[in-house]
């Protein structure tokens, strides 16, 4: 909860955040005063190179989004049809497109609590009553084995997916936003995926876990062209850390697209993964030169 | 802790890492605009370096001809570390103690690691809790395991003193592998505990991917001060004074005996470096408690209080070891003093007291010693240790859970990097 509202008055910020560096190398230091006096003429000029990602970012969300509306559907269709088995199989996999855009999902701070809030952070507040959303059907599912009384809960939530797609159209993406969220996308998966604390009834966190990596990854994807002109062993050092984490994650795929439940993982091999994502953390956090 | 001059080049401010980057002392990954370069070699030198910062206060010197942290006065605190190597070349791994050698030498001017940029979409350069502090005596010292040249990948196998191998099992051990090896070790001391952590802390940040931490372990002393005002030697948890019998840190002769590789003795990177034995003692507090004085200082040979052989009254009289009281020995054939003496090696031991909260499954208090000494071959370490055996009577009251050798690299000349003698 609490990161939710760090999030939303992130998004808040304006692009003058941005620090101008200009990207041209001058050679003398008179030059050099100039350009900093320039700083203002800079800034507006980064503002508008980095758009075409901004806009690409965004259209990436809203098809994420798109899709977690639809899937979200047929789970919520599973749920009130009292099919336990079909809900609890699409209940993960439809989840990922969420965790994939939470950067943008997550601006929306009594929205995204209402969809994704795990009991545990409500009870810190005392506020279980008020529990609602994916999670709370989780609970049904793998705790009590059924999906009786949860007929509310499923139709409540699929207009907050459709609320929560509808307002997505009015997020203003910033490069600040996407290198934010970046960075964010992985501290989500070192906090609570990597400790099993997200989905502890059904113990799908592996699904969440990939599909925050890959929304970091395409983030770095969108500015790497931008990013191969600043600094190209970054560029390197990510595609190569990606993959080391990727790889990784491979090993826990379970035969049918999915993955195995995060319980079979041992010390050792959360241990591996924790590891590569701090690995991948840190130079995934100077991606901000892009805006340099 | 303070801000560097900022290195204001070309209107934006330059970090250590671009700048070894652009000057070739990296990797020559970046590309830059030609008509860029000129200027920057021009400032900083076709091989900048970090100098030491003679105004810095409570400063010690990173640059000469051994590392700091081993003659150097023992601060009161210690954070010590052991890591896994996954440099995947020699190339890499030489990049990172050339980053580490200028970051080292900024930090013991009580300085950020890095100069703070002025993107503020980027995390600090330097982590920033040691802000405000000074250098605090803050001394760096590296070493190497012999696992470090098991990794083909380096081809620093015909490197590798003999004497370099994991100390052999010792009667009494019992080691619990967690605390146990490493490729590389990195000793930050210093006279506040935030100081020597921060160093370490963003040392290992700036290699990340390249090391992974295998075990840490903090230690602290604490210095009672005499009427004129000279640091007495601090006491264990034991609370017997300890480092009593030392070999002389300032006198050259005594290190050059004990403590420092001479040429020849050892492979040649290795001249003006030393061995670095880690051990985690646990100190069994509970049963010590229970002891009867006497008995302590039995096992000890000296008195507790103030740290005099026994029999006798002044902490540095001479420990007399033949000598005898109604046909007794005064000092137990069996004392760690006495034991200690029974082979001609010596020791530099430079170690810390630990406390570490509460043992899950005793319930006991976890405290001990760190035990640190310094010697030019690690045979002087285990001779010592196989005279104690199973025989010194200090061993009731302890349990060895932790081991490493490392070899320490020689210091570091004004311009060259921390082990270039073993990577070039
Ligand atoms: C928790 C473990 C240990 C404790 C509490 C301890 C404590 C002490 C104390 C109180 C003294 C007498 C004061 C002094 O000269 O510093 C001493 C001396 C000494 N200790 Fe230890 N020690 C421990 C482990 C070791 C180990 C592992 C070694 C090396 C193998 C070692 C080597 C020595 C030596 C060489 C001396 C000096 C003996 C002499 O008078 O010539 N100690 N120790």
């Amino acid at each position: 909860m609490k990161k939710v509202v760090k999030i939303t008055s992130l998004v808040l910020l304006s692009s003058s955040l941005l620090v101008g560096c200009g990207g041209n190398e001058s050679t003398d230091e008179a030059a050099a005063t100039e350009e900093s006096q320039q700083t203002e003429g800079t800034e507006t000029q980064q503002a508008a190179i980095l758009e075409e990602e901004a806009n690409t970012y965004k259209e990436f969300a809203m098809e994420q989004l798109d899709q977690f509306v639809l899937e979200t559907e047929q789970f919520v269709e599973a749920v009130k049809a009292g099919d336990v088995e079909k809900a609890k199989e699409l209940y993960a996999p439809a989840r990922m497109y969420f965790e994939r855009s939470e950067p943008i999902a997550e601006s929306f701070g009594d929205l995204d609590p209402r969809i994704d809030a795990r009991l545990a952070d409500l009870e810190a507040e005392g506020q279980e009553e008020n529990w609602s959303g994916y999670h709370k059907i989780e609970y049904g599912l793998w705790e009590e084995g059924t999906t009786e009384g949860y007929d509310e809960t499923a139709d409540q939530l699929l207009n907050d997916v459709k609320e929560l797609r509808a307002k997505v159209e009015t997020v203003e993406v910033s490069p600040d936003l996407m290198i934010t969220g970046a960075v964010d996308l992985l501290n989500e998966v070192s906090t609570s995926k990597i400790t099993g604390e997200e989905e502890i009834f059904s113990h799908t966190d592996l699904y969440d876990f990939k599909a925050n990596v890959e929304g970091a990854e395409k983030i770095f994807e969108i500015f790497k062209a931008k990013l191969q002109e600043k600094d190209t062993e970054l560029v390197g050092t990510l595609e190569e850390n990606f993959a080391t984490l990727n790889d990784l994650l491979a090993q826990y795929e379970d035969g049918n697209g999915g993955y195995v439940s995060y319980e079979e993982l041992t010390d050792e091999d959360t241990k591996a993964l924790s590891t590569a994502v701090d690995e991948l953390g840190e130079p995934l956090s100077q991606m901000a030169v892009v805006v340099e | 802790m303070s801000e560097q001059n900022e290195k204001n080049m070309l209107g934006k401010k330059i970090s250590r890492r671009e700048m070894l980057k652009i000057t070739g002392i990296g990797s020559a990954g970046i590309v830059i605009g030609a008509s860029g370069l000129p200027g920057i070699l021009n400032a900083f030198g076709a091989n900048p370096f970090v100098d030491d910062d003679d105004t810095a206060v409570n400063k010690i010197k990173f640059y000469g001809g051994h590392q700091s942290g081993i003659a150097t006065p023992i601060p009161e605190h210690v954070y010590f570390v052991s890591l896994k190597c996954k440099a995947k070349t020699k190339q890499e791994l030489k990049e990172m103690f050339q980053l580490w050698t200028n970051q080292s030498a900024e930090l013991m001017n009580g300085r950020f690691v890095e100069p703070l940029s002025d993107n503020k979409l980027m995390p600090p350069a330097d982590t920033g809790e040691a802000k405000g502090l000074d250098a605090s005596h803050l001394t760096l010292t590296f070493g190497v395991g012999p696992s470090l040249f098991e990794n083909e990948a380096y081809g620093l196998a015909h490197k590798k003193p003999k004497e370099l191998k994991d100390l052999p099992h010792f009667p009494m051990d019992q080691l619990d592998p967690q605390y146990v090896g490493g490729d590389i070790c990195i000793q930050s001391c210093a006279d506040d505990p935030q100081v020597a952590f921060h160093a370490v802390r963003n040392l290992i940040r700036s290699a990340r991917g390249k090391v992974t931490m295998l075990w840490a372990q903090t230690g602290f002393n604490s210095y009672p001060k005499s009427k004129n005002k000279k640091k007495e030697t601090p006491r264990n948890l034991f609370a017997f004074k300890d480092g009593t019998e030392n070999p002389h840190v300032d006198k050259p002769q005594d290190m050059n005996d004990v403590v420092w590789i001479q040429p020849g003795e050892s492979k040649g990177w290795l001249a003006g470096g030393t061995y670095l034995v880690a051990r985690r003692i646990q100190m069994h507090l509970e049963t010590w408690d229970r002891t009867a004085l006497q008995e302590q200082e039995a096992t000890f040979g000296r008195h507790r209080d103030s740290g005099a052989p026994l029999g006798k009254t002044g902490e540095f009289e001479a420990m007399e070891l033949d000598r005898k009281e109604n046909d007794e020995l005064v000092v137990p054939e069996d004392s760690h003093v006495f034991l200690a003496k029974q082979v001609k090696d010596r020791i530099l031991r430079r170690s810390f007291s630990y406390s570490d909260g509460i043992n899950p499954k005793t319930g006991a208090f976890d405290a001990g010693l760190l035990f640190l000494s310094f010697q030019k071959h690690p045979k002087q370490f285990i001779n010592i240790q196989n005279s104690f055996g199973k025989e010194d009577k200090l061993n009731e009251y302890i349990t060895h859970r932790g081991s490493a050798l490392f070899a320490c690299f020689p210091g570091v000349k004004k311009g060259s990097y921390l082990g270039a003698e073993l990577f070039q």
